[in-house]
């Protein structure tokens, strides 16, 4: 039976501080019994001498420095796993919600998880096709990858992740898959929105949500994506399963972070955000992956909401040096009605160049690629320029370019949330596409590739 | 030895009383588990300690034990081809020894203990050698030779040395010392990470280190034994140009030093760099690289000694003559380690946070650079060159650990999200860059690359500058306002940007260009300003000029194999001068 302490001698925010205590280890797990029976979760943040300084990951509302008792558990934060987990709907700390039984687990595991040994990784590079020209054709999604999507507030993301949860699938193979979505101080009604999603596809049996809600206390979200990552590693290195993570929405997980460290008086970095954030949410992101020698892997699409639309704010701008890429989503696109905006040109997939070619997609895959790209970012210069000087100012090829990149948006991007298009499909529009302009312009695709798909419908 | 107690644990900061017999620096191993730190204070009798494994579960009370010495690398065969962690722990052996992930207090040597060499001598018995003759050889990979020198600081009488086949920690000889102690050769020494190898004296660098990449080599260079940064946002090119540096730089050896960064770049580095050839050598890149890998869900302390783990292996392999380059991405993630630590520590904290010794700290790690007179009889010459990529937050150059590697670095190759948007890669920004070498180096390229180099190198530059000014203008009001030449002027230097600069590291051609065809490019489209220049003032259209069929065979120049170069420069240039002469009598027909 673990000592039980009545010596908490300040509650602060989410910290609280005991004293006297004896044997109390780093980052361990506690618990505070209330004077009415009510338990809450804890950890330990620093030990100094006899004196533990205690975060909590449920409301302090009730805790009392005279009678309510706490008790060190001598472990850390563990998940209980089970295959039964899925289908399940759980709380931000891992406990059902849904009324259903207890998960009976099949083995226990910290969920801080345990750093993969890059030796051991195995390269991601198997074509997953989401369906989404954007981002198939320009920024592809690779199995394994870590893939966030760059919104802001009114934007559409949750359409987009629920459209390449709904439409992803790695062609040719019929593998067990399971999605696991972790739900951060998001609204009841967006959380609602991937629930309806899911349930329509039937893939609702083989989820599982980890859900705080707007409503729920901020600070258990520092744990809920780790639950989330924790069940996911368990289904992919230990059931085989090709796993898909949603994590949403990452800024409220970094503000629930900002909270800790300002009660704790913490040198702030840049905005307030703590100096190791940047540390702090590798440890989530790297959870991604695949490994040498086990067929599963992980998928993670973490979804945030660029505060202010600025891409340079602390949480996307370490976001995207831990991830590999990033689909960002538009506001002047969305306005114009093109959905899914993503805004390709500072988007990004830096896994794409292995999955993508001959044998994966198709052989014109990177040519046109490169060639579509550049032949917007051309496009949308010479429309600047249109708005300023006019159309008159504008040679014919750069007017040819001009009607190329309106196109572009209208056809290539704007494939609505409905529409499922394969990878041939894209190729086929980005070569309809390319068609305005003449071959010459072409610079940066083979001859033996426009010989064979230049002018050809 | 002396043992503590731990009473405080903050992370990877852990506070241990008890140590008054303890160095500063010392490593020792915390805790039951045995986690292994530094001793980064002392105050007292209590040393606060950096540990490089995750801290979570200790509790105070376990004990503390110094091992009394530095944090130290083991040198020497069976470091090529390896990848190591932060202190040098073999990454490969551990996942064979516990599986795909890494857990905490693996104890297990940094070489192999059971991997047999063969050692041939090449000094006789009885030789007076000093710190860093070379006593022998061995053939590590098909490339390396793996020279093993007398241990720096020391000097004697060569008692005994014998071929054969070693292990590394097997006597191979052994040497009488000038003060007349006995001391065993073997094939490994050991060398504390934060002082750096000793050397005779440092040259100046006066010989590129040739990347292959045309931006580099032909606008901002980087001489052997000199250092560059590569600052710049996410997403544009970072990675992938420390990648293609580290594929093609004409270096001997390389040291890759992943510190903070996404574990599958690692692992990327690790399938592809065997399937690689050297074109120098024609053998696989891997069997020169040596990896450093901190991924950024590693221990955050380890971070911080990654990069003088890397560095001080790096300095080893120049010790024996060799040019070495040293990659190190990225810096910043190493800077923030540091910053960790101090706030932990609860030091005062300088510009957003970084302790006030940044500076001074990363002045030292790249003052480690250099070409050198190596220890020895020999006086042979090594170079290190190291390559550090900053991740300003934003891309905002003016933080504090840009600004810090500025002021040391001779060449800065400044990253652009706005190329990179255009998909121009490299998107190394041809205003804001520069190379401090370009002048030094001019005279070598001159000799030995073509003697109109630097003639062609500051014609480039001149069109590329007055493009971004010409730019201004037309978007202000429009192309067609330009002039003739204005507007030939800028045509140019669009053929400079993506005939020339523009580089795909992905395409098996392009990704390496040897100097020779760099030369036949830049004189290409160099040749087509000069001679279109004269068509139009004699009188052809400047629409004509810009259309001209051989401008796309120009672009297609940097696909052409190395071994057909000097023809198909041959033939487009004559069919150029051909073009514009008609383009001539087509006006004059009028």
């Amino acid at each position: 039976m673990p000592k039980e302490y009545r010596t908490i001698q300040e509650v602060a925010g989410p910290l609280m501080l005991v004293r006297e205590v004896e044997g109390v280890a780093y980052n361990e797990l506690g618990e505070i019994e209330l004077a009415n029976g009510e338990k809450r979760r804890c950890r330990v943040l620093e030990v100094d001498g006899s004196n533990a300084l205690v975060q909590l990951f449920e409301s302090a509302t009730g805790i009392n420095l005279a009678n309510s008792k706490v008790r060190f558990l001598g472990r850390q934060m563990e998940l209980g796993l089970s295959p039964d987990m899925l289908g399940r709907v759980f709380d931000g700390l891992g406990r059902p919600i849904d009324g259903g039984p207890e998960i009976i687990p099949e083995k226990r595991a910290d969920v801080n998880g345990v750093p993969m040994n890059p030796a051991a990784r195995s390269y991601p590079q198997e074509f997953i096709q989401t369906g989404v020209s954007a981002i198939d054709g320009l920024n592809t999604l690779v199995r394994g990858q870590k893939l966030p999507i760059f919104s802001a507030s009114g934007l559409p993301h949750a359409e987009l992740a629920a459209q390449i949860a709904r439409q992803s699938k790695v062609r040719g193979a019929n593998e067990q898959f399971a999605v696991v979505f972790a739900a951060m101080g998001i609204t009841f009604e967006e959380s609602n929105f991937f629930v309806e999603s899911f349930r329509s596809t039937g893939a609702l049996d083989r989820t599982v949500m980890f859900s705080n809600l707007a409503n729920d206390p901020a600070i258990e979200r520092i744990a809920t994506p780790k639950m989330a990552l924790t069940a996911a590693e368990y289904l992919a290195f230990d059931k085989g399963m090709h796993v898909l993570v949603i994590l949403t929405d990452i800024t409220n997980y970094a503000d629930a972070l900002r909270e800790v460290s300002a009660a704790r008086k913490e040198v702030p970095g840049r905005r307030g955000y703590p100096g190791y954030m940047y540390t702090d949410l590798a440890s989530i992101y790297e959870r991604a992956g695949r490994q040498n020698g086990k067929t599963g892997s992980i998928t993670m699409i973490p979804i945030l909401t660029m505060p202010e639309d600025d891409k340079t704010h602390p949480i996307p701008d370490l976001t995207g040096y831990i991830t590999e890429g990033q689909i960002i989503l538009s506001r002047e696109l969305y306005r114009k009605g093109v959905n899914p905006p993503v805004d390709v040109l500072p988007s990004l997939s830096r896994l794409k160049d292995k999955g993508i070619g001959e044998g994966k997609t198709r052989k014109d895959h990177s040519n046109t690629m490169n060639q579509l790209f550049s032949a917007y970012a051309r496009g949308k210069d010479a429309k600047e320029l249109m708005v300023i000087l006019g159309e008159a100012a504008l040679t014919d090829i750069d007017k040819l370019y001009a009607k190329f990149a309106d196109e572009f948006e209208k056809v290539y991007v704007s494939q609505g949330f409905e529409t499922n298009r394969s990878i041939e499909e894209t190729l086929d529009i980005g070569w309809k596409l390319l068609s305005i302009l003449p071959r010459s312009e072409l610079k940066r695709i083979s001859d033996e590739l426009l010989d064979q798909y230049y002018g050809k419908e | 030895m002396s043992t503590g107690v731990i009473t405080k644990i903050s992370g990877p900061l852990v506070v241990a009383s008890g140590m008054r017999d303890a160095n500063m620096f010392d490593v020792v191993r915390v805790s039951n588990s045995r986690l292994i730190g530094e001793i980064i204070e002392m105050r007292g009798d209590r040393a606060s300690i950096q540990v490089y494994e995750e801290t979570s579960g200790i509790g105070t009370g376990e004990p503390v034990e110094s091992t009394e010495e530095p944090l130290s690398v083991e040198l020497g065969p069976g470091l090529i081809q390896g990848i190591f962690d932060g202190i040098q722990r073999p990454l490969n052996v551990i996942r064979d020894m516990v599986g795909n992930n890494l857990t905490r207090g693996i104890e297990v040597p940094a070489l192999s203990r059971d991997a047999v060499w063969h050692f041939t001598p090449c000094v006789e018995i009885g030789t007076h050698v000093t710190g860093g003759d070379i006593l022998g050889t061995v053939e590590e990979t098909d490339i390396v030779t793996h020279k093993i020198m007398v241990p720096p600081l020391l000097s004697g009488t060569v008692r005994s040395l014998y071929e054969g086949d070693y292990k590394v920690t097997d006597k191979i000889g052994e040497l009488v010392t000038d003060k007349g102690e006995e001391y065993p050769i073997k094939l490994m020494q050991k060398w504390p990470v934060r002082k750096g190898r000793p050397y005779a004296n440092k040259l100046s660098p006066d010989v590129p280190l040739v990347t292959g990449q045309r931006v580099v080599d032909a606008l901002f260079p980087i001489a052997k034994g000199g250092v560059a940064a590569i600052p710049g946002p996410f997403g544009s090119g970072k990675t992938v140009t420390q990648h293609q540096l580290a594929k093609w730089a004409e270096a001997d050896i390389v040291v890759y030093i992943g510190c903070g960064e996404r574990g599958n770049e690692m692992t990327d580095v690790l399938n592809e760099f065997p399937e690689l050839i050297d074109p120098h050598t024609g053998k696989s890149l891997m069997e020169r690289t040596v990896l450093i890998a901190n991924t950024s869900d590693m221990p955050v302390a380890a971070r911080e000694a990654s990069i003088y783990t890397g560095i001080t292996i790096a300095e080893y392999f120049r010790d024996m003559g060799y040019s070495v380059a040293l990659m190190a991405d990225s810096t910043s993630r190493w800077a923030e380690a540091l910053r960790e630590m101090s706030g932990r520590l609860e030091e005062m904290p300088g510009e957003e946070g970084y302790p006030a010794y940044l500076a001074s700290r990363l002045a030292q790690f790249y003052e480690r650079a250099g070409r050198v007179i190596s220890l020895g009889s020999d006086k042979r010459e090594g170079a290190l060159s190291v390559i550090g990529a900053v991740s300003p937050p934003g891309g905002d150059i003016s933080e504090p650990v840009s600004q810090a590697t500025l002021r040391i670095v001779k060449v800065f190759w400044g990253l652009d999200s706005a190329l990179a948007y255009k998909r121009h890669f490299p998107a190394i920004n041809w205003l804001t860059s520069y190379s401090l070498y370009a002048d030094s180096l001019g005279k070598w390229f001159n000799a030995n690359a073509g003697e109109d180099w630097t003639k062609l190198r500051a014609e480039m530059m001149k069109l590329l500058s007055e493009e971004a000014a010409l730019d201004e203008i037309v978007k202000l009001v429009g192309m067609d306002a330009l002039s003739a030449p204005d507007r030939l002027k800028m045509e140019a230097a669009r053929s400079i940007r993506e005939d020339f600069l523009h580089q795909l590291a992905f395409h098996e051609i392009d990704t390496y260009s040897s100097l020779n065809k760099q030369l036949c490019m830049m004189r290409l489209v160099t040749q087509f300003y000069d001679d279109a220049l004269a068509a139009l003032e004699q009188g052809a259209a400047i629409d004509d000029i810009v259309t001209l069929p051989v401008r796309e065979a120009i672009g297609r120049f940097k696909y052409i194999k190395e071994e057909n170069v000097n023809a198909e420069y041959a033939a487009i240039s004559a069919e150029l001068k051909k073009q514009l002469a008609d383009a001539v009598d087509r006006k004059e027909a009028f």
